[in-house]
């Protein structure tokens, strides 16, 4: 059978078709369509396959590991910045090892068309020292997923699948295969190998270490890999991931210059020997850090290596056909200049968007004591940075909000103020609030809510129903707790609100509720098409 | 033969239909489809962009590199302008004239109609207006569809058609009759223009 799908979708039917029993995910641009195409999979549901989403990466990874534990194919998925959120897990995970078989599926966004940077996760599969796989197409993409568990089995490790956002969000037919069935109920055979004392991890850790030479030669045997010969030895090429489109693209009817595809890792080492061996030069071709173009170069510079380090490509940034071109001194063509009538449209918050009141109301509150004091977080709200409120000051992971107001609290500027979303708040707000609430720390937490994970789409909040509960739980006192709704008509009692817990010498919060516009509509139109 | 075209608008206008619609009919006929899109900030009113490559043989990549569009199919007239550095020296530029205007520097019509009209291969329509004469504004994206349909190459009205039966049908007969009127309208709008 044929499909359309996306990069990511097609990583989502892979792991399906491949025998997969959960999915564990925090939504994340641009890995969230693969949680949500396996949540409307009439098999996946029919099959309950676990698809719900988890608080946080970390949370998700977690479950994830011990899916496979108990010997079943589990994939756990996020952004590339979710990954750093699930970092202890997902290090620790490839000292166990697996069970059955665990996909770390996770998506890099070079150039950051919606993420706070660009870093590259195949730093930290290396880091981890466990296989990775990269698709240079959809097909390539879901045959990946398909068999990585399978991998992931043999290997007894987890094993990380990489894209990025433009083999993500891009469509192609896929040929689908046979579904397998999912794993049985399976114990692992060695009982001491997911306690992680030292006496165990030290043996798991050698395990690790003496499977190294196999994950490469494994990589050497992949068909992901391939070695394509060409008359002109001038110039060899590594080609990595998608940017082998990028570079076929130029030469449809075949490469000139030999060229090693690469999509499984670690680096295939034969191939990449003939070619050092047989070529005058080399073009490494990596969408992300130049991770292996470094590694090939090495410090002294014995080899002649280029790439993003020494200007043949942009140092950041995604690449694409016309950068291949020039690195390769192709002749490149130009269209026409973009006029300089052309405006940008940068993003705004819907109208009507409960975020609006509640800057208007922060804006007026937080005047008299001067600016540089509200922390924020990530989300819709975000945008309050921008015109016409410019209300918040931070943005930098989520969770950040609470903690670094607590910190700035400490060194001396209060009041200070914290703005996080619903959604974040459950993602990694809470751990903060707990060391806010210790030290009675003077600030103000304020808890956009609109109870749904917005940003990302609209996927429901784990916050929703609980946000007062925990915050009284954690220590947050009742009489500094309090609820409104976000409109027109509340704004004054709004900024009374505020200023007055702006005045108490210890952690305050505020929720303003009004359920996100988009989501509403949204919402609706799901009841609707279900009462008919 | 190959046919590369770049589809602009601002979040919220469809050109992920118009996508859709062009993507089932290149299928029908077993070409090769390769389209690529902006996702990300779910708000509304960014600049969205979709590269779309139809070919007989297999295609690579999934950007269309500069200079390389044979079409840039606009449903907003500033957005048509954005992404001029990627239409080939061939290529044509369809728009709608119908300006999307969320931001207060938008530039005058006249400017941007003089910038456009120094491209001689451009078909520019109110696809707003001739879909609201229809009785349904929303098909717009429909008539922009229709009036790209000539510079479709492999690609004839009649597959687009059916693509558009396939896509609305979910939705009802009035549903599918609207868009399939407001396909024919823009194309015979095209017609008209490039004769
Ligand atoms: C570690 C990490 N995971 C995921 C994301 C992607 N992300 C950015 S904002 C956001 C949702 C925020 O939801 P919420 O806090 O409820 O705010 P809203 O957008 O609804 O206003 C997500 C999932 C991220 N930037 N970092
Ligand atoms: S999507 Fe929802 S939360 Fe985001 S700006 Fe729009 S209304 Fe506000």
């Amino acid at each position: 059978m044929q499909k359309v799908l996306l990069g990511v979708e097609a990583i989502a039917q892979g792991a399906i078709d491949g025998g997969m029993s959960g999915v564990y995910a925090y939504p994340g641009t641009p890995s969230t369509e693969i949680t949500e195409y396996i949540q409307h999979s009439k098999y996946a549901k029919e099959k309950k396959i676990h698809s719900q989403w988890s608080a946080n990466e970390k949370t998700a990874m977690e479950a994830a590991l011990g899916m496979a534990y108990a010997g079943k194919r589990a994939m756990t998925c996020m952004k590339h910045v979710g990954l750093n959120v699930a970092a202890d897990n997902f290090m620790n995970a490839a000292v166990t090892g697996v069970n059955g078989g665990m996909l770390v599926t996770v998506a890099d966004d070079p150039s950051m068309h919606s993420s706070q940077n660009e870093q590259d996760s195949r730093y930290y599969g290396r880091f981890a020292q466990i296989p990775i796989l990269e698709p240079s197409n959809q097909q390539e993409a879901y045959d990946m997923a398909y068999y990585g568990f399978q991998l992931s089995e043999q290997f007894g490790v987890p094993v990380m699948l990489r894209v990025t956002t433009r083999m993500a969000h891009s469509r192609a037919i896929v040929n689908l295969k046979e579904t397998l069935p999912e794993n049985e109920i399976k114990l692992p055979t060695n009982p001491s190998q997911f306690v992680l004392l030292p006496v165990n991890a030290r043996k798991q850790y050698k395990k690790l270490l003496a499977s190294q030479v196999n994950f490469e030669k494994a990589s050497d045997e992949s068909s992901f890999n391939q070695y394509f010969d060409g008359k002109d030895k001038s110039i060899g090429v590594i080609a990595c991931g998608i940017a082998y489109n990028y570079l076929m693209e130029h030469f449809p009817e075949g490469c000139p210059f030999p060229v090693v595809k690469v999509s499984q890792y670690p680096l295939p080492r034969k191939k990449i020997t003939r070619l050092s061996e047989e070529t005058e030069s080399i073009l490494v071709l990596e969408e992300g850090y130049p991770i292996f173009e470094e590694l090939l170069k090495g410090y002294l510079e014995k080899e002649k290596v280029k790439g993003r380090l020494d200007g043949t490509l942009p140092r950041d940034g995604e690449l694409n056909p016309d950068l291949v071109a020039k690195a390769l001194k192709l002749p490149v063509k130009y269209g026409l200049d973009i006029p300089k009538e052309v405006s940008n449209r940068p993003p705004a918050l819907c109208v009507g968007c409960g975020h609006h009141d509640v800057y208007r109301a922060l804006n007026e509150a937080v005047a008299t004591f001067g600016e540089g004091r509200v922390f924020s977080d990530i989300g819709c709200y975000t945008l309050g940075a921008l015109e016409p409120y410019r209300a918040i000051n931070t943005c930098v992971d989520m969770g950040a909000s609470i903690t670094m107001a607590k910190g700035a609290a400490d060194a001396g500027l209060v009041p200070a103020l914290a703005v996080i979303g619903d959604s974040t708040f459950t993602h990694s707000g809470i751990t903060g609030l707990i060391d806010a609430v210790a030290e009675k720390s003077p600030i103000t937490i304020i808890i956009s809510d609109n109870e749904s994970t917005s940003m990302t789409g609209g996927q429901e909040s784990a916050a929703k129903g609980i946000i007062e509960k925990v915050c009284l739980a954690v220590g947050v006192e009742a009489e500094h707790l309090h609820v409104i709704n976000p409109v027109k008509k509340n704004h004054d009692e709004m900024v009374t609100l505020i200023k007055t817990e702006l005045a108490y010498q210890g952690v305050s919060v505020i929720v303003p509720r009004r359920i996100c516009v988009q989501k509403n509509r949204r919402d609706i139109k799901i009841r609707k098409a279900q009462v008919e | 033969m190959k046919t590369d075209i770049i589809l602009a608008g601002v979040g919220g206008q469809g050109i992920l239909s118009i996508a859709s619609a062009i993507g089932v009919a290149a299928l029908k006929k077993g070409l090769h489809v390769k389209q690529s899109e902006t996702h990300g900030m779910s708000q509304r009113g960014g600049a969205v962009i979709s590269h779309l490559r139809i070919s007989d043989k297999p295609i690579f990549s999934d950007l269309i590199a500069e200079g390389n569009a044979d079409l840039i199919l606009s449903v907003e007239p500033m957005e048509a302008m954005r992404y001029l550095p990627y239409l080939s020296e061939t290529g044509y530029i369809v728009t709608n004239t119908a300006p999307f205007i969320n931001i207060p520097e938008y530039p005058a019509m006249k400017t941007i109609m003089g910038e456009l009209n120094k491209n001689p291969r451009l078909v520019a329509i109110d696809a707003d207006n001739t879909a609201t004469e229809l009785g349904s504004k929303l098909s717009s994206n429909m008539v922009m569809l229709g009036a790209a349909s000539p510079f479709l190459n492999h690609i004839a009205a009649e597959d687009l058609e059916q693509g558009i039966i396939e896509l609305f049908s979910r939705k009802g007969e009035d549903v599918v009759n609207v868009n399939l009127a407001a396909l024919r309208a823009g194309k015979e709008f095209a017609a008209n223009a490039i004769k």
